[in-house]
């Protein structure tokens, strides 16, 4: 008879636990803590610096915000919103130390890389006390760049050829081995460098040197790469290994073909990962690349300085000026491992088997060549024509191969 | 069953079906490739085990020449056969406790906040942080701590150790508060001072293993917890933070075998002393790292060997915690992913 009322529009409610009002008791105990502590620190206590002002002015926020909570809501309330600016903060502070930490080295380090000469010489004819339009950090630069460049060729084969190593055999020494790398990936650096100025050095009489340096950077490395690689192989589908097998290829086909390209973006994660923590390791270098302040790109003989070795040196120093190069050669390292950090994030961290654009369309191009290839054959009738004819084979068409 | 057999009696009765014996044959290659990948496991496993012989033999004669007193004596002396461990044990320790006595309430919080209370699109770029926190080199951690950190820090080493002097390790015994011309070095250099940069450069790799740890709380506990009323705090307090648990001890471990090996930020803070220094505010200390990186400069073949026993024994104390933190992450199965 009477049609029924249209429905009401349903109004969206808010799930949000948290309104308005909360935010302005936030900001009002924010307000609240730092008022109270400027009148503490400049009325009723002589004043205090400005990291026990933050402090004070942190613990009355505390305070605060729990009785401007207490006011309205139960106990429980009080803590959840305590716990939660609490974890907030840390945080906060985790993050802003990080931060810190960064801009400070590269606001130091601003003077000495404003000149030119810091990139283009090394320190053979300064002194301490010369000006820093005297004298550069080349030689480190070589020099890490050298050292680095050994520890990869060491590491990246065995490194990689251990991981597959721990995923492809089973049994008593794999797990063995795993074992020993797991424990060795908490290996001090200086135990590192020790042990190849022991071996390496006193016993088999290799003189401190940049390859020295670099056998002992690439003992630190290669558990670190290890346990990461091993981490991405195991993610590898156990499906496209047991296809793999399925269509015949022999065991090493199998992980060239498959389990590696799977892996590939996680594996290049591994070794920048282990790149930038080798790049950066300055114990194992002081023990086993002597000093020197000249350009030397023989790894073989004479002592090669690296960047953190020539931080370190220079930071050594009382000079103002030395401290400045400490801090330009400082901010180079630093702008190195951001590099290669940011080079991870955009080459890597894919899950295994998940393509970039790019590695898909050159799937795409192979998959193609190879459909060229088998008609190719297709048409050159290879063996007695009664048997096999082209014609009555279902064949590779265009359609099967979805790029 | 019995039915079954007899109707079908007619046929022969048949044996259970036996298991084929499969005999891969693999193809040169393949045997080549599968000795190529044992020769490569076995000579990372070769160098690895090697470390701790290398410095046994080497560290031996000195081991020999002190005996057991190579772990009593305080100072380090070794062309007058005078040497030990003691103070760079200690100090070793007493550094990696203030590390870890900062970095774990700052992981957890930081842990938490990535898992609990970061929004979801938040969270990928904070966990890239951390990770950039623990690939940030130590000689720039070092740097930043002893040209920054170590003015900032006296005020409040001066506060912790006039107001809470009376505690164990706390108080600075010639120290004066009252003197507003005193010595402010007294302050510096400090065991504190070290283990606070050394916070900064384990708290990513407890947080990585803690976040792991806190993410595999299940989401069925999780939501039980909230559908019986629980504010977020008290479902982290009833759920996350037990099942995080094994994580949490486990990465506290691991921080603190990393904190026990660090070797240039701590020399690039303290100055070096040859007793054991108690007091952690009081400028002077002292790691077994540093000791190696101070003395092998001009050492002699027998302070070498003496600096090769010392090394030996911070292999030996890393490895131990390590194994230890590694059992514990190992049986609550949340390190498997984490950080290397």
């Amino acid at each position: 008879m009477t049609a029924a009322p249209p429905p009401a529009v349903e109004v969206r409610r808010v799930t949000a636990a948290r309104g308005l009002p909360d935010h302005i008791l936030l900001a009002g105990a924010v307000l609240g803590g730092l008022s109270l502590a400027a009148l503490i620190t400049t009325r009723l206590l002589p004043s205090v610096g400005a990291g026990s002002f933050a402090v004070l002015a942190y613990l009355l926020f505390l305070v605060l915000y729990g009785v401007l909570v207490g006011l309205g809501d139960n106990g429980r309330t009080v803590r959840d919103r305590l716990a939660s600016v609490i974890v907030h903060s840390l945080a906060g502070l985790a993050l802003v130390a990080l931060v810190f930490v960064v801009v400070f080295t590269f606001l130091r380090g601003r003077e000495a890389l404003s000149h030119l000469n810091f990139f283009t010489s090394d320190m053979q004819r300064a002194g301490p006390l010369d000006p820093l339009s005297v004298g550069g950090i080349v030689h480190a630069a070589a020099g890490s760049l050298i050292e680095i460049t050994i520890a990869l060729l060491v590491t990246v084969p065995l490194g990689l050829a251990c991981a597959v190593y721990l995923n492809e055999t089973t049994g008593r020494l794999a797990r063995f081995v795993r074992t020993v790398v797991e424990a060795m990936t908490a290996l001090p650096s200086i135990v590192a460098g020790l042990f190849i100025l022991a071996s390496v050095v006193l016993t088999l009489g290799l003189a401190r040197s940049g390859l020295a340096a670099g056998l002992a950077i690439s003992v630190m490395m290669m558990p670190i790469v290890i346990r990461a690689a091993d981490v991405v192989l195991r993610l590898v589908p156990g499906s496209l290994k047991e296809a793999a097998l399925a269509m015949g290829a022999p065991r090493w086909r199998m992980v060239w073909h498959v389990v590696l390209p799977t892996a590939r973006s996680g594996l290049t994660t591994a070794l920048l990962l282990g790149t930038a923590r080798g790049i950066g390791e300055t114990s194992p270098v002081l023990l086993t690349a002597g000093f020197g302040s000249s350009l030397n790109v023989n790894p073989l003989s004479g002592p090669m300085v690296s960047l953190p070795l020539a931080t370190f040196i220079f930071s050594n120093s009382p000079e103002p000026t030395m401290i400045a190069r400490g801090f330009g050669a400082a901010a180079v390292l630093l702008a190195l491992v951001l590099v290669l950090f940011a080079v991870t994030r955009v080459a890597g961290g894919r899950p295994a088997g998940e393509l970039s654009a790019r590695a898909q369309r050159r799937r795409a191009e192979q998959s193609l060549r190879e459909l060229e290839r088998f008609t190719a054959r297709q048409r050159v009738p290879m063996r007695k024509p009664g048997m096999w004819k082209p014609d009555a084979q279902p064949g590779i068409t265009e359609e099967d191969h979805e790029c | 069953m019995s039915t079954v057999a007899t109707t079908a009696g007619s046929t022969p009765p048949q044996s259970p079906p036996q298991p084929r014996t499969l005999t891969p044959t693999p193809t040169a290659a393949d045997r080549a490739f599968q000795l190529g990948l044992r020769a490569a496991g076995l000579t990372v496993l070769l160098v690895m085990t090697t470390i701790g012989l290398f410095l046994c033999y080497r560290g031996a004669q000195a081991l020999l020449d002190a005996g057991p007193r190579f772990l009593t004596t305080q100072s380090w002396e070794p062309t007058s056969h005078n040497f030990g461990i003691a103070t760079v044990l200690t100090g070793t320790l007493l550094i990696a406790a203030v590390a870890v006595f900062f970095a774990v309430p700052l992981a957890t919080g930081v842990a938490l906040y990535i898992s609990e209370y970061a929004p979801r699109s938040l969270r990928r770029g904070l966990i890239n942080l951390v990770d950039l926190m623990a690939a940030v080199p130590s000689v720039v951690y070092g740097l930043w701590g002893a040209i920054f950190l170590q003015e900032q820090i006296i005020p409040l080493a001066k506060f912790l150790s006039a107001t809470f002097g009376w505690l164990p390790l706390l108080g600075i015994h010639d120290a004066d508060p009252n003197n507003p011309l005193e010595d402010q070095t007294i302050y510096k250099s400090s065991t504190f001072i070290a283990g606070i940069v050394v916070a900064l450069m384990i708290m990513p790799i407890i947080t990585s293993v803690m976040r792991e740890a806190f993410s595999q709380a299940p989401v069925g506990e999780r939501e039980g917890a909230y559908a019986l009323g629980a504010t977020r705090w008290g479902m982290i307090r009833s759920v996350v933070l037990p099942f995080g648990r094994g994580g949490m001890i486990g990465g506290t471990m691991l921080g603190l075998g990393r904190a026990m090996g660090e070797t240039i930020a701590v020399y690039m803070i303290i100055s070096p002393v040859f007793q054991i220094q108690p007091e952690i505010l009081r400028s002077g200390a002292n790691s077994v790292s540093a000791l190696i990186a101070l003395k092998f400069g001009a050492a002699s073949p027998f302070e070498l060997s003496a600096l090769m026993a010392a090394g030996l024994a911070l292999f030996t104390l890393t490895l131990v915690v390590n194994f230890a933190a590694s059992a514990v992450i190992a049986r609550t199965r949340s390190g498997q992913l984490s950080e290397a």
